[in-house]
């Protein structure tokens, strides 16, 4: 960016120095629009949900744990954890599957393997949530109930009460898996663009000591990509926290605490999604938009952090 | 004694010890399980992609892109939806064009080196933005105080969407644009604003589209942000902005949530046309930027 040059100080005479200050003001118009597209969200969403905060008060609000529109009482506590809970399963599944891809992708494969093994992987990322959810509903979550969850209900249901419980296949578990394919992506690519930025001569002194390639990856690659690595985790976790269509279509929509793998549960984007055109009341309504501000609140966090660690290893232009 | 020193590496290296095995075997092992999870990696895609275009093909006809939904009962088509895709996503289209491509210009060509990284970052945090959150947001200026649920919100919440993905390509492309360029036009007297739009933005041109396309097939696939502001709707709306209006997303969600196998089966159908379209996009500017991204 240093290299490019960007004349300071116009000479020109009138018509075009006034041309040039419009021309550059009209796309300033279009930069500050995305400012005020990101504040207005953030200032829109808390005062429609300033209503519900008043009235429960904010930790009042997000430790409540009942959600009752006929007693007008709302609580955000079950769907704080259901979001947490799918995105954690969804964590546990995806980051050693994507990080091995990264691995793979960057470090051993052949190009003319890993190029086109890298397109598929990021196309599952164009997939429409949607179609995602269609198939979650009538061909993952059948196939799960009667192979992975009914095998870790027999085996390890009797001893954990956290595989307890009939497998239904709609539940926790199949939101997390939905949400560990959606991620996996933009963990794999994030991951590996920060991997292929170490430096290569780190690599070659290792191999000069007679080092095998996993011994480079673990010892001269990823101690110094860890930090990338790890932020490209929390950009995941940041998109599976509000994913929603797919989610909802595989979650069950129940609005109690789980407390075993294969409940039904809630997450807020999928409790906003299934019921906010049938709020009937103001408060409803607002409560709903508190929930979304706790999501955004929560979102940008993550991404902020995400992005600072991405930084830090691959700079500025590196992550999506 | 020079011979002594010498020769004595050489045969430890030549004998593999018990522990240079163990050594290969990890590194074989975890070689080979790197394989197997990019190979894990691609299943989901290799299955979402076989059973939508069984499932899809099964239920496409003639009805299915001709007619709307039946009024009552079940049968009809997606006529309506797809209609409505095409025209939220068109009108998303011309809202945020000229905004993402104005925002990156300004990124590249004129902001000082804070303020880009402050737009940039906006731009990034937005795309981070859970997109059922935009859709409240419309909701609460576009939809709220007009108390009706309207096709034009719709097209807002998918602009929101599209602006800072238009803005990040076009500002990559134009960064990697050569200065020589910009600095040959402008010693030829050439006036800034001319330089940027008959020299740089041809010359990143064809990148630039790449990200609208990008941006126009993340549009057409989104269902949350559409949910509280275009609402869906059962009947066909050509025009009429002021009004619901359905789409291939919502009309897929609906569908699927319906208790009857032929209203799933246009699910289907209905995910296979959007998909086709979403994938035919990413693929053909895969292969365009081929060379580009292969580095």
């Amino acid at each position: 960016m240093t290299s490019i040059a960007r004349p300071t100080r116009n000479l020109a005479p009138g018509r075009t120095r006034y041309a040039d200050r419009l021309f550059r003001g009209v796309s300033r118009f279009g930069a500050i629009t995305v400012l005020v597209i990101l504040i207005g969200l953030g200032v829109m969403l808390t005062l429609t949900s300033l209503p519900a905060l008043r009235e429960f008060g904010i930790a009042g609000f997000v430790t409540g744990t009942t959600w009752d529109p006929v007693a007008s009482i709302y609580g955000a506590l079950p769907y704080i954890v259901g979001t947490l809970l799918s995105s954690a399963i969804a964590l546990v599944i995806a980051t050693p599957v994507a990080i091995l891809t990264a691995i793979y992708l960057s470090e051993l494969a052949p190009s003319r393997v890993a190029i086109p093994l890298t397109f598929l992987i990021e196309l599952i990322a164009a997939i429409p949530s949607v179609v995602i959810g269609l198939w979650g509903v009538f061909v993952l979550t059948p196939f799960l109930k009667v192979t992975i969850e009914a095998f870790m209900v027999d085996t390890l249901g009797s001893t954990f009460p956290i595989f307890e419980g009939p497998p239904l296949g709609i539940g926790l578990f199949a939101a997390g898996v939905i949400l560990a394919i959606m991620i996996l992506p933009t963990i794999v690519s994030v991951s590996r663009e920060v991997i292929t930025s170490v430096p290569t001569a780190q690599r070659e002194a290792m191999y000069a000591l007679g080092a095998t390639r996993w011994e480079v990856v673990t010892k001269a690659v990823l101690p110094t990509a860890r930090s990338g690595i790890v932020g490209a985790i929390i950009l995941g976790l940041g998109r599976a926290l509000g994913e929603t269509m797919a989610v909802t279509m595989v979650i069950g929509n129940a609005s109690d605490i789980p407390t075993s793998l294969f409940d039904q549960s809630q997450t807020i984007a999928s409790k906003i999604a299934t019921t906010f055109n049938e709020a009937t009341s103001e408060l409803q309504v607002s409560s709903l938009i508190a929930l979304g501000l706790v999501l955004l609140v929560i979102t940008i966090a993550l991404n902020i952090i995400a992005r600072l660690m991405v930084w830090r290893v691959a700079g500025p232009a590196g992550g999506e | 004694m020079t011979t002594a020193t010498t020769a004595l590496p050489v045969r430890r290296a030549l004998t593999r010890t018990a522990r240079d095995r163990r050594r290969s075997f990890v590194d074989r092992f975890f070689r080979v399980l790197s394989l197997l999870a990019a190979l894990l990696g691609v299943i989901p895609l290799v299955a979402i992609l076989v059973f939508v275009t069984l499932n899809g093909i099964k239920a496409l006809n003639l009805d299915l892109i001709t007619k709307p939904p039946r009024a009552l009962g079940i049968g009809g088509g997606a006529a309506g939806a797809i209609l409505g895709t095409i025209q939220m996503v068109g009108l998303a289209t011309l809202i945020a064009v000229p905004i993402g491509i104005l925002a990156g210009v300004y990124v590249s060509e004129f902001s000082g080196r804070r303020s880009a990284r402050v737009i940039r970052f906006a731009g990034d945090v937005l795309v981070g933005v859970p997109s059922i959150l935009v859709g409240i947001f419309v909701f609460t200026f576009l939809v709220l105080p007009f108390k009706q649920f309207n096709a034009f919100a719709g097209a807002v919440a998918l602009a929101v969407i599209m602006v800072p993905v238009i803005m990040r390509t076009t500002e990559e492309i134009l960064r990697i644009v050569p200065g020589g360029l910009r600095e040959a036009s402008l010693s030829l007297g050439v006036p800034v604003w001319r330089t940027v739009l008959s020299v740089v933005i041809p010359t990143g041109l064809a990148g630039i589209l790449t990200g609208v396309m990008l941006a126009v097939a993340r549009a057409a696939g989104e269902t949350a942000p559409l949910l509280f502001t275009a609402l869906g709707s059962r009947l066909i709306n050509v025009g009429d902005f002021g009004r619901p209006m359905d789409a291939l997303p919502l009309f897929i969600y609906t569908n699927a949530r319906q208790p009857y196998e032929a209203l799933n089966e246009q699910a289907w159908g209905a995910a296979f046309l959007l998909l086709v379209f979403v994938l035919a996009i990413n693929v053909l500017v895969r292969f365009r930027t081929w060379g580009r991204r292969a580095g």
